[in-house]
């Protein structure tokens, strides 16, 4: 059985953090993974802080990421980033909000998705199926603005080499 | 056949458009919310009730008329419902109702974690609890027909992580509908007169048997062959833990949770040399295996407390009590930043008022910078808790209680402590403020009986807060912005305060996140009305 791909999106409410999970957890659906998703509505939502769990794989069975399992960390809060640290394994990645350059951003508010394409640069899922889930969970005036976010993101990672 | 990824929320009100469940009706509560938000869109006939006893009374009638029912809540809800909830059980119903309990371990946003496992064996009904999105969508659908073929109203026990993680579902397509609704008197079946009753609890019995002897056999419950070593018992989320902390032991998955299939978990018990259960919350499962004779281990006490993980799973399997790593501690939530209630809490503190609060967001007025509240127990106890307080301090102390609701909470069960107020009123009189943001801000903006609107943002009668107030005899009804009238209501909360009589005091103004939706609905509603009256009806 493939090992199960452990992702969690870290941030504060409002900024996003569940909207990227979604995403991620879409286009992990496309592309014929087993997916679950998790995360805690709620009193969160009144800006405290947000995490949404995805995992990916052949089967994958607990909705949760096991403390110290996750793979990748993407983070969009700087104070969120040690915060969330404990969830990381040993050799895990972290997305955090430094990693773009926010003034190439088209807007702010892509954070979010600007991460999310530095993330692909490390998943095996297809850029077409990443574009189709952006566009299945944004409107579509957001579309060509989250689109290049995601390239941003995507093109940063594959400089930085990681 | 295509698979979506959906939440257990999203699951059930989907199997409800399948099942043609012919209403939908509850009160908005964590992590049950979304059930009615889902199945309003999907096209089926949802409403928010005022309260969850209400919304049960609606689906009990509904029920009795033969429909296909869904009715949702929050685990403390059911506390609400508890009373039609016992009853229900002895009437029994022609159609099918299903109640979903939507329970809250760890309490990510709840004031208890009680397990609502325990109320299905207390009124006596059937119980079904899904483990993830697939079974939150099969089991809805099996729980309609139980009903339908048992005659009794059936609890689907759903938890925070069933409810709001998403899995893959497949869908069934429509079920073959129920016949259409039409009233059948049964007077000895609905009365519930003691005459009437005693029958019924013995016949309620009668049925609780047969259906034990068939959940011996059901294909809700799975049992995975594993090693003889290790036996694990377990429901719900708690099932997709161990199969990851435990891949090799066996396992019993409880789908039918109440009646409990006991002949076929003695079976498996015997069957294994260490058989464990790993349930979330309270040993339920633990005490009836073992009033059965069966021997089993328990988890140690220290995971009756919050949600299970696989972590948790490993360590109780190991056996393993030592101090689990601290919790991951975030930022915690706190009043928006354009939170109309600043201003009122900031009043409050600089007044040092005994604050009697409720649940909501303005819950959060707790917090730091105002620490302005000093109780929060149930929905609706801010009024009974305040006039208790009023009643038994010295007056200078009595003086400084205030009882602080939100509006949609005002709705759901402030109303009979202001008749209570108005009924025995304190020696120093009594101040209730109504934050009214005009919507359910807590739970992600729903609609309630004070906004005018109905579930999918309609127009319909508005019940006045104020009206009601002056109606029930409360003789100083003030309605202020907060906000635009800070000092107004600085200066009204003073007076009252200093005076002996009953006051309710209303800060209207409306929650930052629903402002621009509200105006929206309001618009498209007002602008619907006046279409219908271009197209003819009579201008009065």
């Amino acid at each position: 059985m493939a090992r199960v791909v452990n992702v969690v999106v870290a941030g504060l409410g409002g900024q996003g953090a569940i909207k990227a999970a979604e995403i991620l957890a879409d286009a992990a659906c496309r592309a014929g993974h087993d997916v679950k998703k998790a995360e805690v509505h709620g009193m969160s939502q009144r800006g405290g802080s947000v995490t949404s769990d995805v995992r990916f794989g052949d089967r994958v069975f607990s909705p949760m990421v096991p403390r110290g399992e996750a793979d990748y960390l993407v983070v969009l809060a700087p104070d969120q980033v040690e915060v969330a640290r404990p969830l990381l394994r040993a050799g895990g990645l972290v997305f955090g909000p430094d990693l773009v350059d926010e003034g190439a951003l088209p807007n702010r508010r892509s954070l979010n998705v600007a991460l999310l394409g530095a993330l692909s640069h490390h998943l095996d899922i297809p850029e077409a199926l990443w574009l189709e889930a952006l566009h299945a969970s944004l409107p579509e005036r957001l579309h060509e603005v989250n689109e290049k976010a995601f390239r941003v993101g995507r093109e940063t990672a594959a400089r930085a080499g990681r | 056949m295509e698979k979506k990824l959906l939440s257990g929320d999203e699951a059930v009100a989907l199997a409800a458009v399948d099942a043609g469940v012919a209403i939908g009706t509850g009160y908005p509560g964590t992590p049950s919310t979304e059930i009615l938000e889902t199945f309003g869109a999907a096209g089926g006939h949802a409403r928010w009730a005022p309260n969850e006893k209400v919304a049960l009374e609606v689906g009990l009638g509904a029920a009795f008329a033969g429909a296909r029912v869904l009715v949702t809540m929050k685990h403390v809800g059911v506390n609400v419902a508890a009373d039609p909830l016992f009853t229900a059980a002895y009437t029994g119903v022609s159609g099918a109702l299903v109640l979903v309990s939507a329970d809250d371990p760890g309490m990510a946003s709840s004031q208890n974690e009680q397990d609502n496992r325990r109320y299905a064996a207390a009124a006596g009904l059937p119980m079904l609890e899904p483990s993830d999105s697939q079974d939150a969508y099969d089991f809805l659908l099996e729980a309609i027909a139980l009903s339908e073929r048992s005659g009794l109203p059936v609890m689907l026990r759903m938890t925070t992580r069933v409810c709001h993680s998403k899995s893959l579902v497949a869908r069934r397509g429509k079920v073959a509908p129920p016949k259409p609704p039409a009233f059948v008197r049964d007077i000895a079946g609905r009365v519930m007169v003691p005459a009437h009753a005693r029958p019924a609890h013995r016949k309620l019995r009668a049925r609780l048997a047969e259906i034990q002897r068939a959940n011996e056999s059901s294909p809700l419950n799975l049992r995975k062959p594993g090693s003889r070593a290790l036996g694990i018992v377990t429901s719900g989320v708690a099932w997709e833990h161990v199969q990851e902390a435990a891949p090799s032991a066996s396992a019993f998955r409880v789908g039918t949770v109440y009646p409990l299939p006991v002949e076929a978990l003695r079976d498996f018990a015997r069957s294994v040399d260490r058989c464990v259960v790993v349930e979330e919350g309270d040993p339920f499962f633990v005490e009836q295996l073992r009033t059965a004779g069966i021997a089993v281990e328990g988890k140690p006490d220290a995971y009756r407390f919050g949600e299970l993980s696989v972590d948790r799973v490993r360590r109780i399997l190991e056996g393993d009590t030592s101090p689990a790593p601290p919790a991951i501690k975030g930022t915690p939530p706190r009043l928006c930043e354009a939170c109309p209630y600043h201003p009122v809490y900031g009043t409050l503190r600089k007044l040092d008022c005994i604050v009697a609060g409720d649940i909501g967001c303005y819950t959060l007025g707790v917090m730091e910078p105002y620490r302005a509240m000093d109780t929060c127990v149930a929905m609706g106890a801010s009024l009974g808790v305040g006039l208790g307080l009023r009643h038994v301090l010295p007056e200078s102390e009595a003086r400084r209680v205030v009882s602080i609701i939100g509006d949609s909470t005002f709705v759901h069960s402030g109303l009979s402590g202001v008749v209570e107020m108005v009924y025995n009123p304190p020696a120093t009189g009594h101040v209730v403020i109504v934050l009214d943001n005009g919507t359910t801000a807590m739970t992600g903006q729903q609609e309630h009986p004070a906004t005018g609107r109905t579930l999918d943002h309609g127009a319909t009668s508005r019940f006045s807060i104020e009206g009601f107030a002056r109606a029930c005899g409360v003789k100083h009804v003030h309605v202020v912005d907060p906000v635009a009238e800070a000092g107004g209501f600085e200066a009204i909360l003073k007076e009252r305060l200093a005076g002996n009589e009953l006051a309710l005091i209303v800060a209207r103004r409306a929650c930052v996140l629903a402002a621009a939706d509200i105006r929206r609905w309001d618009k498209a509603n007002a602008d619907q009305a006046q279409a219908a009256c271009a197209a003819g009806c009579e201008v009065r």
